[in-house]
């Protein structure tokens, strides 16, 4: 039957559309549940490593190693801008980048310079348009962050803090709710905040080989990256649950247009029906 | 027999966490030894092995191996923690990364001046096109009279 012929192609290519969105919600389900237990994996190391400053902090207090103590004047701020590599993810990058658009134009009103450090495709593809400076850009991540491909951007940012170029770092990124919920967040990277002094009141303390002052350094640029490989560690689940959540509302969405068109295409084909059946009978009458 | 616990960490994840009768280390001052009881002990780790003596399920002593690039290690008279470092470390290294994630910032800027430059060039194509546009209708005004 000829009726309803595009109609039915319609139904067809939607119905591979929800097969295809269908798929993507249920690979993101299970990548999302790798991505939690690597956040999780990464927790150990920050913990130990932040009692670790502690104890370096306690066991010297005159010596001021610049990555823990603020600058007072602040003439050029940095960001590390974790995003995703792909989209399809809901509002997930473009909520992030609108608040940081709003911080940037905020430092740049009070004479405050911005430097971007860029990770993540979809960040390279916003800021190029954005008047600001980028310093360093890395890509292609993928679904399992390494350290090693962290490094480079890092390092940028320490070397303009140690020069002086950098007064102070913050990191952007998704902060993990829950599977509805992802929320942007701004932390300050460095100066490094290490809270808690209370609890380290210990009367013992450690034999530092060689001095306290010769591992501090090392042990707070790795507490730097450890919180660096979080950040991009927690977007990466951010995304993943963006994504589930994104494509189980196009999956349903493309349910009810397939019900619509159904409708459309049962009640054209009775139509058709009922006026041939009615041609019939009124060529029966006329003979 | 005495043991110790032993938590060898890096920044992506646990390696190894149990318990062991002594562990050697490569420290940045020379491999040291970890009995139980040690005192406390901060040290920063060269790229090397870390050893881990344990007793096994039979009884019988056994030796584990660990790879580490570098890290650091605290030692408290119950435990032994290793931070190992996750990726390969040195100097040069870290610069050079450091590097090349300029390198790619830069390359970005320079799409950007092309992208600026495609728009250039778009808009002198379109007046082009226009005149041509406009030199045909007069030729064609021209022919019909």
């Amino acid at each position: 039957m000829a009726v309803g012929k595009e109609i039915r192609t319609q139904i067809k290519s939607i119905q591979n559309t929800q097969k295809i969105t269908k798929a993507m919600e249920m690979v993101a389900a299970s990548k999302m549940r790798k991505a939690q237990d690597r956040m999780e994996a990464s927790r150990p190391y920050a913990e130990e490593i932040r009692t670790v400053i502690g104890h370096l902090r306690m066991a010297n207090p005159d010596f001021k190693p610049p990555l823990l103590f603020a600058r007072e004047e602040v003439k050029r701020v940095g960001y590390i801008i974790v995003s995703t590599d792909r989209g399809l993810c809901g509002g997930l990058n473009a909520n992030m980048f609108r608040m940081l658009l709003k911080e940037i134009i905020d430092w740049q009103q009070q004479g405050v310079e911005v430097d971007l450090c860029l990770m993540g495709r979809k960040a390279r593809q916003f800021f190029r348009r954005v008047n600001v400076n980028v310093v360093a850009a890395v890509t292609d991540l993928g679904d399992i962050p390494h350290v090693r491909d962290l490094i480079g951007t890092i390092q940028v940012m320490l070397d303009g803090y140690r020069e002086g170029t950098l007064d102070r770092v913050f990191i952007a990124h998704n902060e993990f709710v829950n599977t509805m919920t992802q929320k942007p967040v701004v932390r300050t990277l460095i100066p490094v905040e290490v809270g808690d002094q209370e609890a380290l009141q210990t009367h013992w303390d450690y034999i530092y080989e060689p001095g306290a002052m010769e591992l501090l350094p090392g042990v707070l640029a790795r507490y730097i990256e450890s919180q660096v490989y979080r950040a991009a560690v927690e977007n990466v689940s951010c995304e993943m649950a963006a994504r589930m959540v994104a494509m189980k509302s196009a999956t349903d969405n493309a349910g009810t247009l397939i019900d619509d068109l159904k409708l459309v295409y049962n009640k054209a084909r009775q139509a058709a029906i009922t006026q041939e059946l009615s041609e019939i009978v009124g060529g029966a009458a006329a003979v | 027999m005495k043991t110790i616990h032993v938590h060898i960490v890096s920044a992506e994840g646990e390696i190894f966490t149990g318990e062991a009768t002594m562990v050697f280390a490569p420290a940045q001052m020379g491999e040291v030894g970890i009995a139980p009881q040690h005192a406390p002990l901060l040290t920063g780790l060269k790229p090397g092995g870390v050893r881990v003596q344990r007793q096994s399920e039979k009884g019988d002593q056994e030796e584990l191996y660990f790879y580490v690039s570098g890290g650091v290690l605290e030692v408290q008279p119950k435990s032994v923690t290793v931070l190992a470092d996750s990726a390969m470390r040195a100097k040069d290294l870290d610069e050079a990364a450091a590097e090349e994630a300029r390198k790619r910032a830069e390359e970005m800027l320079k799409e950007r001046t092309s992208a600026v430059e495609v728009a250039t060039a778009q808009a002198e194509l379109a007046a082009a096109a226009a005149q041509i546009h406009l030199l045909k209708k007069i030729k064609k005004s021209a022919q019909s009279r």
